[in-house]
């Protein structure tokens, strides 16, 4: 088969955070990030969305197997953030803002060197219900 | 008797830890939950009440006031906080989802109008994990 398909793994974690920027001080960054700079934090059920895309293989009609895919994940970011502070407990975000897109830009760049080349990689991560983001944009 | 539901949301930061407990305790018991700097959920309740519908307006009670009194007496206080920390209704608790919907119910019940009961507190802390409390 020469088709392109795309497969995707769902996972999920649980961390808190908070947004800020330490070269502002408190009054900016209330402005800017609201109740997300409280000093005490918050926390999200983050989903996780992982998307291969590629051909499928001739012998085993798979993009990916899944449940590798899933091992993968589990290995590579639930241990790393699953019930962390995304901001004390992590050397990701010791110096990066932990917004929705710069962890999702993080995932990705874990994950990238791990697949196969041949593949295409999107990460998409819901912070809340309602609020998403996905890397790469296309 | 109707029941009307009123669905609201939170964020918030937590962490299962006895004080009167050694650490490897903690650890023992709630595992991952008990990690020193803090996790988090989205948390997603549902406030249901009870009652007769009034005549004039066919409602037991107007849902954006149901709304308003929540986010008063409740969500203000819990979102984007830390329920360890921030939260003076949990001072001195678990913060359990299980202990949280026993505080909601406390904290929500006498500011309910009297024509109508509280019935049920839900509130799920992951969309895989919920507690509910009728106030028995």
């Amino acid at each position: 088969m020469n088709k392109k398909v795309a497969v995707f793994r769902s996972e999920h974690f649980n961390a808190a955070h908070r947004l800020f920027n330490p070269k502002w001080n408190d009054v900016t960054n209330e402005k800017v990030f609201g109740k997300c700079a409280l000093p005490n934090y918050h926390g999200h059920n983050y989903e996780l969305e992982v998307k291969i895309t590629g051909k499928p293989d001739k012998k085993t009609g798979y993009v990916m197997d899944l449940k590798e895919l899933s091992d993968l994940i589990k290995k590579e970011i639930l241990s790393r953030f699953d019930h962390k502070n995304l901001n004390l407990d992590t050397k990701e975000f010791k110096d990066l803002n932990p917004t929705a897109e710069n962890i999702a830009i993080v995932i990705y760049k874990i994950l990238r060197p791990l697949i196969d080349k041949k593949k295409d990689l999107k990460i998409r991560l819901y912070e809340t219900p309602r609020n998403f983001v996905e890397y790469p944009a296309n | 008797m109707v029941y009307l539901t009123r669905t609201e949301h939170f964020n918030a930061a937590h962490r299962l830890y006895n004080p009167a407990w050694s650490y490897e305790k903690n650890e023992e018991v709630f595992g991952k939950c008990a990690n020193e700097n803090w996790h988090g959920h989205n948390y997603d309740l549902y406030v249901t009440i009870k009652g007769i519908p009034d005549i004039d307006t066919g409602f037991l009670m107007d849902a954006k006031a149901l709304s308003s009194l929540i986010k008063e007496h409740i969500t203000e206080k819990l979102d984007h906080r830390n329920l360890n920390l921030d939260v003076a209704f949990m001072n001195g608790k678990m913060c359990s989802t299980e202990n949280l919907v026993v505080g909601i119910w406390n904290e929500l019940k006498p500011h309910l109008p009297s024509s109508v009961q509280l019935h049920c507190i839900k509130l799920y802390e992951t969309p895989r994990i919920y507690v509910e409390y009728f106030g028995e």
